[in-house]
């Protein structure tokens, strides 16, 4: 079972309910998509050992064999080739790895070399059973999308995998929620929440991939949310009240359901629900 | 010379937007652009009134004509993204657009066509021209949109003499990030006192250091947790960054949100003066005194 937890807006909660998920059920598999800004272990703190790096491959131009001819900067569509009058430079950062360059050349004188942009990491937890896989971009690298598919390949589909996905509706959020069974949108009731809730469930709609709703900081402004859902007829999963001690706690860096017990349970109901959906086929 | 000041967070919900629209509210010659392309929620404060719209073209998407297509796979073979099904369907999704198939075809089946990736917009709003954008779902290339509405916001700015562009970034540190922050005069991070807050803030201020772009810092909601703001207070003073604000939690503005209003256009309150007095130092940090 694959479960991506997802939001338009950032800042909604999603690292919330997927940590607190992934404790809630423990047995479980957690993997931080959020390459950009990877946070889930700050709420967790387990040890974590590197994997490997994430590699990406660009071109090297032998001047030797280079004739000048221009091809590689015609065919590049990602600006990463210029060709100059007496010399072709190359601009790894904008290289999407393709390898078109390298098929065009007529003199050989393309080869790929291949360079991170980062890396994954692991750390286990023993007494919840947790594995957590993370992944981070470099500072400086443009491309998340590639970080977060070597990241899925670590998915065991025998148990239960939590994603934590970026926030957003492009690219990096496609990579993180299309192959999974159920998508968990989290937004909070305001103007800000609903407009990107309305985009986000764009987005799996359009991946069919059957989804509910959690509203995080619930009470704090207005019903919008929960008559959009009524509307849509979305299941609203579960509401986590505007409550200054969760905020407090989440402040320090303490998943809430570590001091509020009762959570637990909540969390292994919304499971339960998104277990019965997947197996039914509704809410597609 | 126009000048450009981009507001950042790394983490996301920090407060940027609301912030950033109080910024457009209080400066009275500048073009604001929203570059968070693909959750903008600028114009629900603003209400711009949209008087140009123009269609983003992003990357090419390779389209397989069926009669001539043979199955022999060769596209399949070559295409480092896994773009190409078995099936010979290409995952629109996975297509990076970098014509390798196209040129390895040799039924010459496959072109590579435009498709429309998104819209952006020019508006009028109560403080001003506002130039932003609609990604289309899943896109790539939002880093080409968020340089397009830069492009006609400093256009704009250019015509009209605006002295100013205030843009609203992305959250994150990737390429929409990097769009919408390289060339800018100063960067405006807006972080929390939370363990992730401070954490985003850390890496989005490397990014900024890696393209040496002039830095400060907005510590939002900084009674939520007084000790971690004064730990990231502390981590800026170290690192030679400048807080240049620090705003209570006030649920004033999720009223104003819900009314439309930025924070500064109710004066009465609190965060009003906090944030003026924020602008007025970024201003003097721009070395402009007109915005």
């Amino acid at each position: 079972m694959r479960i991506a937890i997802a939001s338009g807006k950032g800042g909604t909660g999603k690292t919330t309910v997927a940590v607190n998920l992934a404790l809630a059920l423990g047995s479980a598999q957690l993997l931080d998509c959020d390459v950009e800004e990877p946070n889930c272990n700050l709420f967790l703190g387990f040890g974590l050992e590197k994997q490997e790096d994430v590699l990406i491959s660009f071109p090297e131009i032998d001047k030797d064999k280079c004739t000048l001819c221009g091809r590689c900067a015609d065919i590049c569509q990602f600006n990463a080739i210029a060709a100059l009058p007496k010399s072709v430079m190359v601009f790894p950062k904008l290289c999407h790895g393709c390898g078109g360059c390298s098929l065009v050349c007529p003199d050989g004188a393309i080869s790929e070399a291949a360079r991170s942009i980062g890396m994954i990491e692991r750390g286990i937890d023993e007494s919840f059973n947790i594995e957590l896989f993370q992944g981070t971009l470099d500072i400086s690298e443009p491309m998340a999308s590639p970080v977060i598919r070597q990241l899925q390949e670590h998915i065991d589909d025998s148990t239960v995998a939590i994603i934590d996905s970026p926030p957003g509706t492009a690219c990096p959020v496609i990579a993180s929620v299309a192959e999974m069974d159920y998508c968990v949108l989290v937004t909070e009731p305001t103007p800000f929440g609903l407009n990107d809730l309305v985009l986000a469930v764009a987005v799996v709609k359009q991946l069919g991939i059957p989804f509910g709703v959690v509203i995080n900081r619930h009470g704090v402004g207005d019903d919008g949310v929960e008559q959009y859902c009524q509307n849509e007829a979305i299941p609203v999963l579960m509401k986590i009240p505007f409550d200054r001690d969760i905020a407090v706690l989440y402040s320090k860096g303490t998943p809430f359901v570590k001091q509020m017990p009762e959570w637990g349970s909540k969390f292994r109901e919304m499971y339960r629900d998104i277990c019965e959906c997947v197996s039914s086929g509704v809410g597609v | 010379m126009v000048k450009q000041i981009t507001i950042i967070s790394g983490k996301g919900g920090t407060g940027k937007t609301t912030i950033t629209s109080s910024f457009a509210a209080l400066a009275d010659n500048a073009v604001i652009a929203d570059c968070d392309v693909d959750a903008a929620d600028m114009h629900l404060i603003l209400q711009p009134d949209t008087f140009e719209t123009h269609d983003f073209y992003g990357l090419k998407l390779a389209h397989i004509n069926k009669d001539l297509c043979t199955g022999c796979d060769t596209c399949v073979l070559n295409c480092r993204f896994d773009a190409i099904l078995e099936s010979h369907i290409v995952d629109p999704y996975r297509c990076e657009g970098c014509g390798v198939c196209e040129y390895v075809c040799p039924e010459t089946a496959i072109v590579m066509k435009e498709k429309k990736a998104g819209e952006y917009y020019c508006s009028h709003t109560r403080f001003g021209p506002l130039v932003h954008a609609k990604l289309g779902i899943g896109e790539e290339a939002s880093g080409k949109l968020v340089s397009n509405v830069r492009q006609r916001a400093s256009e704009i700015a250019e015509s009209s003499g605006k002295g100013l562009i205030i843009i609203d970034g992305p959250p994150g540190t990737g390429c929409s990030v990097i769009a919408a922050m390289t060339g800018t005069d100063l960067v405006l991070v807006v972080t929390e006192p939370t363990v992730s807050g401070i954490h985003d803030l850390d890496r989005v201020l490397q990014v900024a250091r890696h393209f040496r772009i002039p830095v400060a810092v907005c510590i939002n909601k900084c009674d939520l947790n007084p000790e971690m703001s004064q730990l990231i207070f502390d981590h800026c003073a170290e690192n030679g960054v400048n807080v240049v604000g620090r705003i209570p939690y006030n649920r004033m503005v999720i009223d104003a949100m819900l009314e439309g209003k930025t924070i500064v256009e109710n004066p009465d309150n609190e965060l009003s003066g906090e944030i003026g007095s924020m602008w007025s130092v970024l201003l003097s940090m721009l070395g402009d005194n007109n915005g």
